[in-house]
């Protein structure tokens, strides 16, 4: 659907690399193209009508992202995406408040921004990183959550859906839990945001991170939604202008409260326009509309794909817009590269996923990522190619 | 280079590496090597006897050009004296990187002289493990 918005898709090219990044539509680009053009300014300095825009523009946004995941629009903040998000809750948060011994129950389909940070603060404070087992399908159940908790269990900081895997976790029912238990809930909405309806309040989520740019918008911005009480007990990672009341020479200071703490030094203005624009792009379709046509892809790509013998899949079951396979008895970079001849856009790896590979015992996969713009037609163009992938190596050497 | 011989070669050389698969000899110098940009991870061993290389293995996962790259260089290299193979890393780089360089000298590698740009550090890799094991063992004898 509304493939017509998309410059990006003028030409032949099949997309299927959304769980990288995804295409912006002209409403997004022009959006910020007319800041640039028609009222650049910095934010919250300026009393010029320019400046006051920019202003009414920036801070606007934070609304429109309060409604679209259902928050307070005082625990919006802006970021430079997921990864910010992410490292913002860890060291600004749980390094204060987390002690030796304390767990933290991740899993290990998560991608690295979900790991790498816990990794870090385990080896500065001494907390212990447990992986909640997955099941036989590589997907994480609410059982298996809830055998890994423990009394030392602090946190628990899951994707909402994994990015390679592309399973749905019941954040709604992990939520309730945590908050019943008093655990700190961090979710990684990286993958899930931009795909369907997330409602941070209902879900009892007290961090939530995610990524413009995966969610039509543009790179450089991201969100970390914070728990208002939480937010006013997490440390800014950066200091500088934005950020402060007051300084003096004596070494004393005070910082700000609320969002603008986390946003020092002049923000990506004209991205989190765009961002405001893209979710409103969003809404309009409809994120029920847009999670049911991916996944109805999903079905009919696995039912073709299941005809064609070399294939392998990997996640048939898992309910979003995510297929991971590879072609039997070749390396997935080189059928990335094969695709690649009739334009047909794939992520070949591990995808930031490197400790998937203990359980999945495959390293590297094929990875098809859908969003609204992607078709039947487009469905079977992959499926064709991949019928005649026995002439894969004249391809791609 | 006729474009089905180049590609023969190099499928010969996927299908059917020289030398894949390590040995246990602690002898061996040892590298393992990730490409930052691809997927590809190997893992070579190469043993320098009298000035020479005797002897070079490698394993791992990792795609067409890598893994033929690895078995044509291996192929290369064994048998020269450790300055020749040195000479044949240059050049075999420079030829990767789109620079001037000799021909002669590379042989069967020359069959990756017009790849893609985002192929070239695949082809990369093999001589980058080489040439760090070249520069432990001069490290070592510096100690």
């Amino acid at each position: 659907m509304n493939r017509e918005d998309f410059s990006m898709l003028d030409g032949d090219i099949v997309y299927f690399d959304n769980g990288a990044t995804t295409l912006k539509p002209r409403k997004v680009i022009e959006k910020m193209d007319e800041y640039y053009k028609m009222y650049t300014s910095n934010i919250h300095r300026g009393d010029y009508d320019s400046a006051i825009k920019t202003n009414m523009a920036y801070d606007g946004v934070r609304k429109i992202v309060a409604n679209f995941v259902n928050c307070q629009e005082d625990e919006v903040i802006f970021t430079s995406g997921t990864t910010m998000s992410i490292n913002t809750v860890v060291f600004g948060y749980m390094r204060k408040h987390l002690k030796k011994g304390d767990e933290v129950i991740i899993s290990k389909a998560e991608h690295a921004s979900n790991v790498l940070p816990w990794l870090k603060l385990s080896e500065e404070i001494g907390i212990v990183v447990k992986y909640a087992e997955l099941d036989s399908d590589m997907e994480l159940t609410v059982k298996n959550i809830e055998k890994a908790i423990t009394e030392k269990t602090k946190v628990i900081s899951i994707a909402h859906v994994t990015n390679v895997i592309g399973d749905v976790r019941d954040i709604a029912t992990i939520g309730k839990m945590c908050r019943e238990k008093g655990i700190l809930f961090n979710v990684d909405g990286a993958q899930s945001v931009p795909h369907m309806k997330v409602d941070f309040e209902k879900s009892n989520i007290d961090f939530l991170s995610f990524s413009g740019h995966k969610m039509c918008g543009p790179t450089g911005v991201g969100v970390l939604v914070a728990r208002k009480e939480l937010m006013e007990e997490m440390d800014p990672l950066c200091y500088g202008g934005g950020m402060n009341q007051t300084f003096e020479a004596d070494g004393s200071y005070e910082l700000k409260v609320g969002p603008s703490k986390f946003e020092a030094g002049t923000p990506p203005i004209a991205e989190v326009i765009g961002l405001g624009e893209a979710i409103k792009y969003l809404e309009e379709i409809g994120m029920d509309k847009i999670h049911e046509h991916e996944v109805e892809l999903k079905k009919f790509l696995v039912s073709e794909l299941e005809k064609i013998p070399n294939i392998i899949l990997y996640n048939k079951k898992s309910n979003s817009g995510i297929l991971s396979f590879n072609i039997d008895g070749v390396f997935a970079q080189d059928s990335s590269v094969y695709l690649n001849n009739y334009n047909i856009c794939v992520r070949a790896g591990n995808h930031c996923a490197k400790i998937l590979k203990d359980e999945m015992k495959i390293k590297n996969t094929v990875r098809v990522s859908m969003y609204l713009y992607n078709t039947k037609e487009d469905v079977l163009k992959l499926v064709e190619v991949l019928k005649k992938s026995e002439e894969i190596f004249r391809i791609v050497i | 280079m006729d474009g089905n011989l180049r590609r023969e070669i190099i499928l010969d050389n996927y299908q059917n590496p020289m030398n894949r698969g390590l040995v246990d000899d602690d002898s061996y110098l040892k590298v393992n090597t990730n490409s930052e940009s691809c997927i590809d991870n190997l893992d070579f061993m190469m043993k320098i006897e009298g000035g020479k290389v005797k002897d070079i293995h490698f394993d791992g996962e990792a795609c067409a050009i890598s893994t033929s790259a690895s078995s044509i260089l291996i192929r290369s290299l064994i048998g020269k004296s450790v300055e020749e193979a040195k000479e044949i890393l240059i050049n075999y780089q420079k030829m990767i990187n789109e620079e001037d360089y000799d021909k002669e000298l590379l042989g069967e590698l020359n069959v990756y002289d017009e790849l893609q740009p985002n192929r070239k550090n695949c082809a990369l890799l093999p001589s980058v493990a080489v040439e760090k094991m070249f520069r432990s063992l001069e490290d070592g004898k510096k100690c």
